[in-house]
């Protein structure tokens, strides 16, 4: 089994829901990421999703951007951050870590070296936003033969039947799409969420993370009611733009422990 | 290839194409495509397609024999698809009448557009005027600084313009953003892509609109030479223009079709905007597979030319194909080159050209000078350069 499903089924025993934190690599630096990630764990983080910069991150909002920026800023493109995810396994082998990026910066490098670099940093899954089941069946079959976890998003706007496509396809956990929108907005309803959430459990098994527009512990505890994961974002990546070094961990401890406590 | 059938029912010409975006998108992209597939051989949204083709836009354009232009490069006969002369003063409103009366059909109360140079802003903004749409213009802040006639004129048009002030604040950027409008506001937004690119069906839809241009210029060179010209000539910034004229000459054998891309400081210098002519690694991007200006780590790669609408780091992926099996030929112009035929044709026809099209006449006048004089080309002229006075005086040190 998964490092990813021993988790969600480690967590289930004692009612608890996954927090999925991300964070860009090397934002703010690829040292200060490090320290992040670490960080992330010791303040409740479950599982961490870690963002591969790219130049033009169509998905994502403002906040997230600038993250890019700033990584990119810093040299760190896709090799690095694999490096990054590296070094934090040296000290940590136990917390699931899924890759997020867009299919430019994989296939610049190459679908099998972009393999043998997630095996080597012991990445358990991948989230690639701009690569849909259609256009992507060769590379889920290969990430599945690395027993690396093929992670879809499904939108507010995923029919049924394409619903039930993309199940086939996905492992690990599905990510639902809170709202029509990109990271970071904040117009979430979430009676709507409850509503698809409940038709998307009602076909598959595998557990089902929510994200995109939960910023508050209030929020992430209504979702947390009905999902099995919690993503948050864009409310870190404010953490880390309006902290400097000195303050930048504790800033993110404070918020990390604030919504863990209430899922 | 008179078999010529692109794209397949995926999107994909050969290996180039397809639909990479993010999950948020793909319902909107299958409403579109199922309403283009509905629409694009009905006879009332036809008719009122070439209608307001006709008395809106002015068409068809004329083709116009350059005689002094021929007379002083002295080699094979230069003719013009004038596609300056339509209303806006661009190809670029074929396109948008089209999508414009889509969105109408489909009952989307407002349009969306990303722009370069703002010709493709114009038209939209034009469009959805005369339509009664509401309308966001998205334009790189860079752009905005360099292109500001355009930016007022869609001003007045009653859109609203956005300067994006992310990445490199260009047309790439422009395009990032009005899909993060999309995906936000899709139940009620139609996206009007200005070029053949974007995500399927954009690049065949573009492609289809546009190839009013090529279908026109067959009849017209019957009539007005009595043949098919050897040469096919347009620029590629996208590739919209290029593929409008060309795909109705795919067929054609005997008539080479030529893009001309922009070269900027020159390909070896790594500033410029030609990845066809520079050979640049096939990547992912806005939807699509195709050459694209990258790092070794799949990172976009600044462009540069003088002209704001052939900035872009990638180009449709019907290009791509068309390039591979060989049926078109892709060369570079660099700003110099670009900025003398401009120049020259102000002078010599009384027609003062974009910046973009002047990459095209630049090439049409190297090719002119080494063919014979019974040859024929045919250069599309895709736009006037009204809006580039500016640039080109600044260029001169002149302030106006
Ligand atoms: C006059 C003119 N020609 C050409 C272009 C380039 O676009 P495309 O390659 O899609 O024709 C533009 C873009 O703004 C333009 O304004």
């Amino acid at each position: 089994m998964s490092r990813i499903r021993k988790t969600f089924d480690t967590l289930k025993i004692s009612n608890q829901k996954a927090l999925i934190p991300f964070v860009t690599a090397g934002d703010p630096s690829p040292e200060m990421t490090i320290k992040i990630l670490h960080q992330l764990v010791t303040s409740g983080a479950d599982m961490i999703e870690l963002g591969i910069p790219f130049s033009d991150p169509m998905a994502d909002g403002p906040i997230i951007q600038r993250a890019s920026e700033r990584a990119l800023a810093k040299n760190v493109g896709i090799r690095k951050t694999l490096e990054i995810a590296k070094e934090f396994r040296k000290q940590n082998q136990v917390t699931p870590l899924i890759l997020m990026g867009y299919a430019n910066p994989i296939e610049a490098i190459g679908i099998d070296e972009f393999l043998k670099l997630c095996k080597s940093s012991d990445i358990d899954g991948v989230i690639t936003v701009d690569y849909p089941p259609e256009e992507s069946k060769a590379y889920v079959e290969k990430l599945k033969q690395n027993d690396i976890d093929a992670i879809f998003l499904l939108a507010p706007t995923t029919e049924k039947k394409r619903i039930e496509q993309i199940i086939k396809q996905a492992s690990g956990f599905l990510y639902y799409v809170s709202l029509k929108g990109v990271t970071g907005a904040q117009n979430i309803d979430i009676e709507q969420v409850k509503n698809r959430v409940g038709e998307i459990k009602s076909l598959t098994d595998l557990p089902i993370g929510v994200g995109f527009g939960v910023r508050d512990p209030e929020t992430a505890k209504n979702v947390a009611k009905f999902s099995d994961a919690i993503v948050i974002g864009s409310r870190i990546i404010q953490e880390i733009e309006a902290s400097d070094e000195s303050n930048m961990l504790e800033n993110i401890n404070k918020i990390i422990r604030s919504i863990k406590q209430v899922i | 290839m008179q078999n010529y059938n692109f794209p397949d029912e995926n999107g994909h010409f050969g290996p180039y194409g397809g639909t990479f975006v993010a999950e948020t998108l793909i319902e909107a992209l299958d409403e579109l495509k199922v309403m283009y597939e509905q629409f694009k051989d009905d006879k009332d949204f036809l008719n009122e397609f070439h209608h307001d083709l006709k008395h809106f836009v002015g068409r068809p354009s004329p083709i116009y024999f350059a005689e002094r232009l021929t007379k002083k490069i002295g080699g094979a006969q230069i003719y013009f698809k004038r596609e300056d002369l339509n209303h806006t003063g661009a190809h670029k409103v074929n396109n948008t009448v089209g999508q414009a009366l889509l969105a109408k059909k489909m009952g989307k109360p407002r349009v969306i557009a990303e722009t370069g140079a703002g010709q493709h802003g114009v038209a939209t903004a034009t469009i959805a005027a005369r339509l009664g749409l509401d309308c966001v213009v998205y334009m790189g802040s860079e752009d905005v600084k360099r292109q500001s006639p355009n930016v007022y004129r869609m001003k007045l048009l009653g859109a609203e313009v956005v300067p994006v002030e992310s990445g490199s604040k260009t047309l790439k950027d422009a395009l990032n953003e009005a899909l993060r409008d999309w995906v936000t506001n899709v139940s009620n937004t139609f996206y009007i892509i200005g070029t053949v690119a974007g995500p399927h069906p954009y690049p065949m839809m573009v492609r289809d609109f546009n190839s009013v241009v090529g279908k026109e210029s067959i009849v017209q060179m019957d009539e007005l030479v009595g043949k098919q010209p050897d040469a096919v000539i347009a620029c590629v910034g996208g590739g919209s223009n290029a593929m409008g004229i060309f795909y109705p000459y795919i067929p054609y054998e005997n008539t080479r079709l030529i893009g001309v891309e922009a070269a900027g400081h020159g390909i070896e210098t790594g500033k410029h905007a030609a990845p066809l002519t520079a050979n640049s690694p096939v990547g992912v991007l806005h939807g699509n597979r195709t050459y694209m200006m990258q790092n070794d780590e799949g990172q976009i790669i600044e462009t540069h030319s003088v002209s704001a609408g052939l900035d872009y780091p990638g180009v449709g992926p019907e290009h791509a194909w068309l390039k591979d099996t060989k049926r078109a030929e892709y060369v570079a112009i660099n700003d110099e080159e670009a900025l003398a035929a401009f120049h020259n044709l102000c002078r010599t026809e009384g027609i003062i050209p974009a910046l973009e099209t002047s990459h095209a006449i630049a090439y049409a006048e190297k090719l002119a000078r080494d063919l014979s004089k019974d040859k024929t080309i045919l250069v599309n002229l895709s736009g006037r350069g009204d809006k580039d006075i500016n640039t080109v005086a600044g260029i001169a040190g002149i302030k106006i």
